[in-house]
């Protein structure tokens, strides 16, 4: 079947099977490798991705689920300024290490920055909860969060 | 107190040497830049899916592909019988159906005769798609024959239990012989048994016997193993992208493996997503991904799915431990007996040593001053995944430092002694060291009492013992647990330590280049590590070029000298070490080429960071940038002086290094649902000079996350059929952010003395030192309800049984 999607602003179109995923969908047909596949039940959180603004797991979404639709992914988050405040917030407060679970912190972190834009710490945590990291115990991963919630764009739009 | 001295900042800001430094790696991974094996996309590349065992022990009686091989996309099904059919010219095995594991056992790459566990490799299927090559696995049919399963260690050594590797023409399910050596026995056996008869029989002193189990856990990487294989079959050249933590040594053994000449395979590994261990062996899968390259003369990309992962590839631990304690009623630790039964699963595929089969495990001794200490480990095989040097444990010292954390809290409770007091009565004193342990380890140094008490303080321990005391009064269970442990990382000298005969030393090679820019290629390879970051400030630190001016690539066997690798915490012990050597001989050469331009005598001269210059006259100095520039130009260089400013080196390791911490956890337990919560947790961690503070506590942050997770949660348990009930992140429960509390470091340094920057290496100390803390902190909880022990995990379920005095095997589905 024909899809078509909206991928960071870029319009892309494949033929594809029916039950295609849309992390593969996202990372073989747009070419886009940054979203990363990591446990097939929705448990890791690694391949988050927004669809229409919302955060979803996209290795339990269809492709073809998001046909129509607005899908961003970590390559979405830089902007002509510069990083995003979470990412930068990632790279200041050491919130990685093997980079792997990154992207889909990343997407979290700041669908729900835009949504919550002072939280507390407690917030952050649970906010992440749906995500798993095997390498920085989450603590600097709150405290990037953190950071970029006290380090809004000028420009951005928190409401 | 800090271990970074001032440094000079850079042009960027960077240090020029240690402190901390935001790390170069991060720039690739928030823009979901990394390239990890899954990225990797070569052109024709196809896929490759491997068809799994359900049975744990089954006979194959046949198996038919010829469904599978007629589904459009699918270009081969390779099964034991094609590989059989292929011959392997070398001295490990005839073909290819069967491979050398790293401790000189063998392994079925797909089974041919029996399937040895759940989950094991029984066909390989290349199609042009992995969803292709997913549907062809249904098509397969294989005609099984099961057999009884042997899921317990214990029952294993039963008389008629079935015999698993029939293969190797065993008698029973006994590893009894790993190149040589026979013996997994160590310590003083006559001397600890005299020691423990005579405390029993003294009415001054107390014996404490406690079965201690560590259960099965899984390392679990966020990416799971995988790798692209292609055989260039006009030039015979072999790369392999992998998910390998040593792919110096993978290559080594492909070419033992595949037959294939050393010099045509290389070996990259591209930013790896985790390892803890998981990616230091070889598995099958990648093994697969070369002869689907073979068979079908394209690339072959296998990515395991977390299934997969879960059930096949290297487990940790699988440890039944039974330690005795004797002490006098004071308090003095007299001796330690500790008796193992080994769970190694279907083939020995742990990665220790070859000197040491059991590897680092007879360490149990620990921090404290006593004589006698003896342990004797018995492995076996069963019908579980191979494996066993998993998970950040430093060569089974996790096991060690569990084991003798909870015999010595046993021992506090048994005595009615708080368990602070009678660790400190016992820790090593400073002047003992360099320490001989009764088992041979020769610690390099330590100051254990300084450590303790900065975490005591840090916690403000008596105050929490308040706490608890009115806690429980008000029937409220609060529990305050502590571990103080010793870690010998770094392996090893070549003349003790070896895997498969390959010595564990590390080559290293820095060029500087005209301009001052320099290159350093490390044998050792990043998991997460930061060593493009931490091995740049090493050589800024030696050299003075700032650490961006430095370029640090590794993870490509044809970039860079041969090395074992990163495991067992070796890198910053090992590879970081060479750094600094090699770095002091480029320094050694830059000093007889500025004598040259400066017309004195190299003794005539004096470093400062950065530059030689003529002693008493700073202003007649040539800075390292400058030396660089005349090595390359057209200087009269004195005899012996080769031109250009470079240099390798292979170091040799003269000890392991001995990094060491103490823990305190604060956990509160509800009484009626079992559950803990962690609500503290103060880590003191001495890993000696420290070259980049950031990423050391965060490598202990994200340590401490893997001991609360296997303390409470973690585990890999099989029901009596054979059945994995760890195999998904469902039902393998891994700790999130609210499980783990805002982690509460302090630091005290004490250098090793052999090491050229006095580096101990801090990768997996948490991960070793953690699980006692949090369990220690759990049963001191529910000591009121007279329990002295539980095992890992303490689920709710767990805790609860516990309290209800029914505690349950933890690492079966049995009641």
């Amino acid at each position: 079947m024909q899809v078509s999607m909206n991928i960071n602003g870029e319009p892309v179109t494949a033929d594809i099977e029916a039950r295609k995923l849309l992390v593969h969908f996202i990372r073989e047909d747009a070419g886009l490798r940054g979203t990363h596949w990591g446990c097939d039940t929705s448990n890791c959180g690694t391949c988050t991705v927004w669809v229409d603004g919302e955060a979803v797991k996209s290795c339990t979404v269809l492709a073809a689920q998001a046909d129509g639709h607005e899908v961003r992914t970590v390559e979405g988050l830089e902007g002509a300024d510069g990083l995003d405040p979470v990412q930068q917030g990632f790279i200041e407060c050491h919130g990685l290490q093997c980079g792997f679970c990154t992207p889909g912190m990343l997407m979290t972190a700041r669908w729900f920055l835009d949504r919550n834009p002072s939280p507390t710490k407690d917030e952050i945590r649970e906010a992440i909860s749906g995500q798993i990291c095997r390498c920085t115990g989450y603590k600097n991963i709150v405290d990037a969060i953190h950071w970029a919630a006290e380090h809004p764009r000028t420009n951005e739009v928190t409401a | 107190m800090t271990a970074v001295e001032e440094v000079p900042l850079s042009p960027a800001g960077n240090p020029i040497g240690f402190g901390n430094m935001k790390r170069v790696e991060d720039q690739r991974f928030v823009r979901g830049q990394g390239n990890y094996v899954d990225d990797v996309s070569l052109p024709g590349m196809v896929h490759g899916a491997i068809l799994r065992s359900p049975f744990a022990h089954a006979r194959i009686n046949g198996i038919d592909t010829s469904r599978a091989e007629q589904l459009p996309g699918v270009l081969a099904v390779i099964t034991g019988k094609v590989l059989e059919g292929i011959p392997r010219p070398d001295l490990l095995g005839d073909n290819f159906a069967w491979m050398p594991t790293l401790s000189y056992d063998t392994q079925a790459v797909l089974a041919t005769d029996k399937v040895r566990f759940q989950g094991q490799e029984v066909a390989f299927v290349i199609a042009t798609d992995r969803y292709i090559a997913k549907d062809a696995l249904e098509l397969i049919d294989v005609d099984y024959e099961p057999l009884e399963p042997v899921m317990d260690a214990k029952r294993a050594m039963e008389p008629g239990a079935p015999i698993i590797r029939d293969d190797k023409g065993q008698q029973d399910n006994s590893i009894t012989d790993v190149h040589g050596h026979k013996d997994w026995e160590s310590g003083n056996a006559i001397g600890t048994a005299e020691a423990i008869a005579a405390a029993q029989a003294d009415p001054d002193c107390v014996v404490v016997t406690q079965e201690v189990m560590y259960p099965r856990v899984h390392p679990a990487p966020m990416e799971t193993c995988g790798s692209v294989a292609f055989l260039d079959k006009v030039t015979g050249q072999l790369t392999l992208y992998t998910t390998s933590q040593a792919p110096h040594a993978h290559r080594t053994v492909y070419a033992m493996v595949a037959g294939l000449p050393e010099h045509k395979i290389r070996v990259i590994s591209p930013d790896i997503g985790g390892g803890f261990g998981n990616k230091v062996g070889i598995y099958p899968g990648y093994v697969l991904s070369i002869v689907g390259s073979i068979v079908t003369g394209k690339p072959v990309k296998w990515m395991e799915d977390r299934n997969e992962n879960l059930t096949s590839t290297s487990f940790a631990r699988d440890y039944h431990m039974t330690g005795t304690i004797a002490a006098t009623k004071e308090g003095k630790i007299l001796a330690v007996d500790v008796d193992v039964l080994a769970d190694h699963g279907a083939f020995n595929g742990v990665a220790q040593p070859t000197n040491y089969p059991a590897g680092f495990f007879h360490i149990f001794s620990g921090s404290y001053d006593y004589p006698n200490a003896h342990c004797k480990v018995t492995p076996v095989y069963t019908n579980k995944a191979p494996g066993g040097v998993a998970y950040a444990c430093s060569f089974r010292i996790t096991e060690a430092v569990y084991l003798i954390e909870r015999l010595v809290d046993c021992l506090a409770a048994e005595l009615g002694m708080d368990p602070a007091e009678l660790r400190l009565k016992n820790l090593l004193r400073p002047e003992q060291f360099p320490y001989t342990s009764p088992t041979g380890w020769v610690y390099d140094s330590g100051q254990y009492e300084n450590t303790m008490r900065l975490a005591l303080e840090m916690a403000d321990y008596d105050q929490l013992r308040r706490e608890q005391a009115e806690k429980r009064a008000r029937g409220e269970y609060m529990g305050i647990g502590l571990s103080f442990f010793t870690e010998g990382v770094g392996a090893g000298p070549r003349k003790d330590m070896d895997i498969l005969g390959l010595g564990m030393a590390d080559g290293i090679e820095l060029r500087v280049h005209p301009t001052g820019k320099a290159v350093l290629r490390l044998s050792v390879q990043s998991q997460g590590q930061a060593h493009e970051t931490t091995y740049a400030q090493i050589v800024a630190h030696e050299l003075g070029i700032p650490p961006e001016d430095i370029e640090v690539v590794h993870g490509d066997t044809d970039q860079t000298p041969f090395g074992l690798g990163t495991y067992g915490s070796r890198s910053t012990p090992v590879s970081g070490a060479a750094a600094a050597v090699v770095s002091r001989k480029v320094k050694d050469k830059a000093r007889q080429i500025a004598a040259a331009a400066l017309e004195c005598s190299p003794d005539d001269l004096e470093w400062q960071l950065g530059q030689w210059h003529v002693k008493g006259d700073p202003e007649r100095a040539k800075t390292i940038q400058e030396i660089a520039l005349l090595s390359h130009g057209s200087l009269e260089l004195p005899d012996g002086v080769e031109g250009h400013l470079e240099a390798t080196t292979v170091y040799n390791p003269p000890n392991l290094t001995y990094p060491y911490g103490c823990y305190v956890c604060v956990v509160d337990v509800d009484p009626g649902t079992g559950q803990v919560k962690v609500r503290r947790f103060i880590a003191v961690d001495d890993c000696g000079t420290r070259i980049n503070p950031m990423v050391v506590e965060g490598q202990v942050h994200g340590g401490i996350a893997d001991g609360i997770g296997m303390a409470l949660m973690e585990l890999i348990a099989f029901d009596e059929d054979g059945n994995c009930l760890g195999g998904s992140f469902m039902d393998y429960l891994l700790p999130t952010s609210m499980e783990c509390p805002d982690y509460e470091l302090g630091e005290t340094v004490t250098p090793s003395p052999h090491h050229p920057i006095g580096a101990k290496g801090v990768g997996e100390s948490a991960t070793v030192g953690s699980p006692p803390a949090v369990v220690n902190a759990v049963i001191d909880a529910i000591s009121p309800f007279g329990v002295r022990h539980a095992d890992m995990p303490l689920t709710p379920a767990n805790v609860w049984r516990a309290i209800q005095g029914r505690p349950v095997r933890v690492d079966m589905a049995v009641e």
